[in-house]
């Protein structure tokens, strides 16, 4: 109760921090900075906070921390920019708002869809604050309820999300999760450090793939290619005005899901381990399972959008809880964040100490974070309208520019050429997945919660142990707390309401069926890889049974769901939806060019790199492509190159990066950035 | 003033950002980049270490070179270190830093290290310590041994068993004390949170996250300090740790244990891993083949950031009250970290074995 009466004064005390011109001034620029990196995909915070870092030394707390506060906070707004326009997930924070935000573009609603979302990040974002305000008082007893049986049911619960977007045939839905799954065991297992689908003579996989290479992997190279084929602007019909009032109107007829899917942004942002990079899925599930008309989405409806924008803001404030009472980061600019805070020498600590004895600084970092998210959604609403003119240029001379840039971003997680190759070969999946109309949505989702769902269910079955030998009661009472119960019985009535309505929900459009035999090998190529992982999981030795338990498990259930839809494949006619393909006759003919000439183009940029490094090879891509696909003059693409090639250069060199090196390197010495 | 000053600092920043140089004095560095290469991510104990330092060096450094830290994680570490032992930019322009989990394989002989200590130049080590605790049951019947715990089961949330926690779990297993690993804990926080919320009942944290997470919770009654690991002095001997003088050793608490000797391999062995792990965590390396010049010129600059007037006040907040070496220090610092007799090395990997089924092969 004494924290209850500590809590107005701090809170006066707080603003009056952070009401000061120099504080403000220094959170606009950090939004300034953070919208600078945030707006091209897969760069993000870490990269922005990082740049940050060696200026933190020495500074006055207030301000370092508004600097940095305003480039955290940035982020989730301004990532809306390239899921978008492009379909391009710009951060974890951002992936569900590709599904109805990019359909919107097509149709000309850039701008509509833009400030809808702007204005749900602005809402979620104050909500959250004031939520956390009373919240962060009582909120480590609450944290400290979630153990591990918790934790297993929230990260089910997320996964249960993929009954939602599994698409017309709920089992391929179920497969692609299992892929996802299967795909995020890739590398040393928990326990024992057993290499699983990898060895030591690979060492990349042995790490596991990223996140950013997943997620830019599946969703934007099969839309990049996919729009190239048809050699258009992205917007298939003219912009209707610029839209960016009835995005505002949209948002407040909606301003009630906006509000619910804040708190559920808050909420499972506060609980530590899940990092929300699932919040967005679990909003966008709300918003369709909340919604009376269902048949809109994932073909440009509005509160597709809403719902995970105003819950991406709101998560960032949550994921402050367990940041700043356990010092547990939430995620990876959280865990910077944590190493900036005491760079900054403020003396103050981040752990429990912080509530009692910094409570003012506390509500400063809150109510920083809510102040950025207005500045970042005016700044952000002011660009929206010239950045979404974008989808009306031809696709062509977007394109290389893009791939740059996700090529760029791709080769910051490890450093290794060998991300842009998984980027490739996780694209290639992604395009088969949406020929074939199997759930990109689900893959993802799996691929997610893999880890999380593997390590909390390994930790809950040996601590129950342990708990039940004490005592059937003791152990009774850790497995089933009513946390762990009230979240089964979510968990059953999302599947179970998700199931049924997946029918309607066209997460990815509607896809045609043609022949039979496309689908029938991918089906079979799908198995052969679950086999595989079977096999795999199968030959980890006895001692490290641990590590084994969870990929043999998934990929048995994958298998036995695979088969069911091998044996309906051959009974159902070929004009049954199972046969979805996009390659069909009549999508087919709007394509311009085909699929292997398109990629050719981007295997290209990958071998030239491995032989000549980044930089060369991509001037070599840009020109060409330039040229030959986008039929400029020698010297209109020798123009577009230099300013590629000079703007790659400048981020690499003011984010303190290098480029990808190629066989070349290894024999010459050349000077940055051709190193 | 100060307001100014780094108000201009960060609009520098964000106009020229790095690698920019500003001051061209006649010396060696000046206008050049240093890379501080952390082979971990931006999030870990390394990167606050490095950043600690780089501002500093620049200073001290002749010529004011930009000393900038990049991150090359990759394979617990493996991956920066193998990279660093093919560089032979012996021009002062690289330096590595490494830490207790780049120590440990090396020292288990993990079939990915292609990489060797001896090659390398420290030029700088620093270190710390860790403390034990248990919950508030068995603190009732902890009396300074291990005695009365032996009939009891502790849950412990363990990082993974070739790192860090390596020193814990040998200690408890010293003791005859039957601990539970549950393993895959990303983090120490995470295993604090752990024990918090009752799931484990035993728990150990570096200095730095003892002193701003747990030591509430001594305060309030909800864990009770059991040992730390000590710290060496000018010897070798396992001394009381500076920074909590009032908490028994290990070596103190083993001395009073039936059964736990504190001579023979086993001790050998926890005294070996300990040393590589706490007192000489974290070091800094020029690499192989750099001149007696260059390696001179860092270790003066070293000197000087360790004899600013300020020094002691800004490190204990960051990185801890622990001495930190510089040249021959260093070096004894590292000859100390990386000799572990075979039949130490032969009990670690054995008991790995048995214990946790790890073979490093």
């Amino acid at each position: 109760m004494d924290l209850f009466l500590d809590a107005l004064p701090a809170l006066s005390s707080a603003f009056s921090q952070i009401l000061q011109p120099h504080v403000l001034a220094y959170l606009f620029i950090g939004v300034v900075m953070g919208l600078c990196v945030g707006v091209f995909p897969g760069l993000g915070g870490i990269a922005g906070l990082s740049l940050l870092l060696p200026f933190m030394f020495g500074m006055e707390p207030i301000l370092g921390l508004a600097l940095m506060i305003g480039m955290v906070a940035v982020v989730p707004t301004s990532d809306t920019f390239a899921s978008v326009l492009m379909g391009i997930p710009g951060s974890s924070a951002s992936q569900a708002t590709v599904l109805d935000g990019f359909p919107m573009a097509k149709r000309g609603q850039a701008a509509r869809a833009l400030s809808a979302a702007f204005a749900s990040s602005l809402f979620g974002g104050l909500v959250g604050a004031m939520f956390l305000t009373l919240f962060i008082l009582v909120a480590r007893p609450v944290v400290l309820l979630f153990k591990s049986p918790e934790l297993l049911m929230v990260s089910v619960f997320g996964l249960s999300m993929v009954g939602i977007l599994a698409g017309r045939i709920a089992l391929k839905g179920v497969v692609a999760a299992g892929l996802g799954l299967l795909v995020g065991t890739i590398g040393e297992g928990p326990f024992n450090g057993e290499l699983r689908m990898s060895s030591y003579d690979l060492p990349y996989l042995t790490d596991g793939l990223k996140l950013v290479i997943v997620g830019l992997g599946i969703f934007a190279i099969p839309e990049i290619v996919a729009l190239l084929r048809k050699d258009k602007a992205i917007s298939e019909k003219p912009n209707l005005g610029s839209g960016w009032s009835d995005g505002i109107k949209d948002w407040w007829a909606n301003k009630w899901l906006s509000a619910r899917c804040s708190i559920i942004g808050v909420v499972v942002g506060v609980i530590p381990g899940l990092g929300g990079s699932v919040v967005d899925w679990i909003a966008y599930g709300h918003a369709v399972q909340s919604a009376k008309d269902k048949s809109g989405f994932g073909s440009g409806d509005v509160r597709g959008v809403i719902g995970p924008e105003s819950s991406n803001n709101a998560k960032e404030g949550g994921g402050l809880v367990p940041t700043l009472l356990f010092g547990i980061p939430g995620s990876g600019s959280m865990a910077i964040f944590i190493g900036a805070l005491a760079l900054l020498g403020s003396g103050i600590d981040v752990g429990p100490s912080l509530l009692e004895n910094n409570l003012d600084f506390t509500y400063s970092i809150v109510w920083l974070l809510a102040l950025a998210n207005v500045v970042a959604t005016v700044l952000c609403i002011g660009l929206s309208t010239p950045i979404s003119k974008l989808t009306n240029i031809r696709f062509v001379l977007l394109a290389p520019f893009i791939f740059m840039i996700i090529s760029f971003a791709a080769f910051q997680s490890g450093q290794d050429l060998m991300d842009l190759v998984a980027l490739f070969a996780i694209g290639f999946l992604g395009i088969l997945m949406r020929r074939f109309d199997w759930s990109r949505p689900a893959f993802l989702i799996g691929f997610v919660l893999s880890n999380p769902v593997e390590n909390y269910s390994n930790n809950a079955t040996q601590i129950a142990g342990v708990k039940f030998r004490q005592g059937m009661e003791t152990g009774l009472s850790y497995v089933m707390s009513p946390i762990v119960l009230i979240l089964l019985v979510i968990t059953v009535l999302s599947i179970v309401v998700g199931l049924r309505q997946a029918k309607n929900i066209m997460a990815e459009g509607e896809v045609p069926s043609g022949g039979k035999r496309a689908p029938l090998m991918f089906l079979l190529t799908v198995i052969a890889f679950i086999g595989f992982a079977l096999y795999d999981a199968a030959s980890i030795p006895d001692y490290a049974a641990v590590d084994r338990v969870f990929p043999m498990f998934v990929a048995v259930v994958s298998m036995v769901s695979a088969a069911v839809l091998l044996i309906q494949m051959m009974l159902q006619p070929e004009t049954s939806t199972l046969f979805a393909d996009r390659e069909t006759a009549e999508e087919a003919a709007e394509n311009t060019y085909g699929l292997w000439s398109t990629l050719a183009w981007f295997a290209a940029l990958l071998v030239l790199t491995s032989l000549v490094g980044f930089v060369i090879a991509l001037a070599l891509f840009l020109f060409s492509f330039l040229k030959v696909r986008a039929g400029l003059s020698v010297i209109g693409a020798a123009m577009y190159t230099a300013a590629g090639i000079a703007f790659i250069c400048f981020m690499a060199w003011s984010l303190n990066r290098d480029f990808p090196a190629g066989l070349l390197q290894g024999v010459v010495d050349l000077p940055w950035p051709l190193t | 003033m100060k307001t100014k000053k780094s108000w201009a600092s960060v609009l520098v920043a964000s106009v020229f950002a790095f690698g920019s140089s500003l001051s061209a004095q006649a010396a060696d560095l000046s206008g050049k980049t240093v890379e501080w290469v952390i082979p971990f991510s931006e999030t870990g104990g390394s990167a606050k270490w490095a950043n600690f330092f780089a501002p500093l060096l620049s200073e001290e450094l002749p010529g004011n070179p930009a000393v900038v830290v990049k991150f090359m994680p990759g394979a617990g570490s493996t991956k920066g270190a193998n990279w660093f032992q093919e560089q032979s930019d012996g021009d002062g322009t690289l330096i590595f830093g490494s830490s207790g989990s780049t120590q440990f394989p090396y020292l288990l002989g993990d079939p990915r290290v292609r990489y060797e200590y001896k090659d390398w130049n420290p030029v700088m080590a620093s270190g710390t310590g860790g403390v034990a605790y248990l919950n508030a049951e068995a603190g009732t019947k902890f009396d300074g041994s291990a005695n009365n715990l032996k009939d009891m089961t502790f849950i412990y949330g363990n990082q993974g068993a070739t790192r860090l926690d390596l020193v814990p779990a040998l200690a408890w297993e010293m003791l005859g004390i039957n601990v539970e690993h549950v393993m895959g804990i990303k983090g120490r926080g995470d295993g604090r949170k752990m024990f918090e919320s009752g799931e484990a009942t035993i728990d150990y944290q570096t200095s730095s996250g003892y002193l701003s997470g747990s030591a509430e919770m001594v305060e309030s009654g909800k864990a009770v300090p059991m040992m730390t690991w000590g710290s060496l002095d000018e010897s070798g001997n396992i001394v009381r740790d500076p920074t909590f003088p009032d908490m028994p050793t290990f070596k103190e608490v083993c001395e009073k244990t039936d059964g736990c000797e504190t001579s023979g391999e086993a001790w050998d062995a926890w005294k070996a891993f300990f040393v590589a792990g706490f007192p000489s965590q974290k070091l800094a390396f020029l690499p192989a083949g750099t001149s007696q010049e260059i390696i001179d010129m860092y270790v003066k600059a070293f000197d000087a950031i360790k004899a600013r007037p300020d020094f002691a006040e800004i490190s204990a907040k960051r990185i801890g009250k622990y001495p930190m070496f510089t040249g021959a220090g260093a070096e004894s610092a590292l000859a100390s970290a990386i000799t572990v007799p075979d039949p130490a090395k032969q009990y670690v990997t054995g008991w790995l074995k048995d214990e946790f089924g790890v073979e490093l092969k």
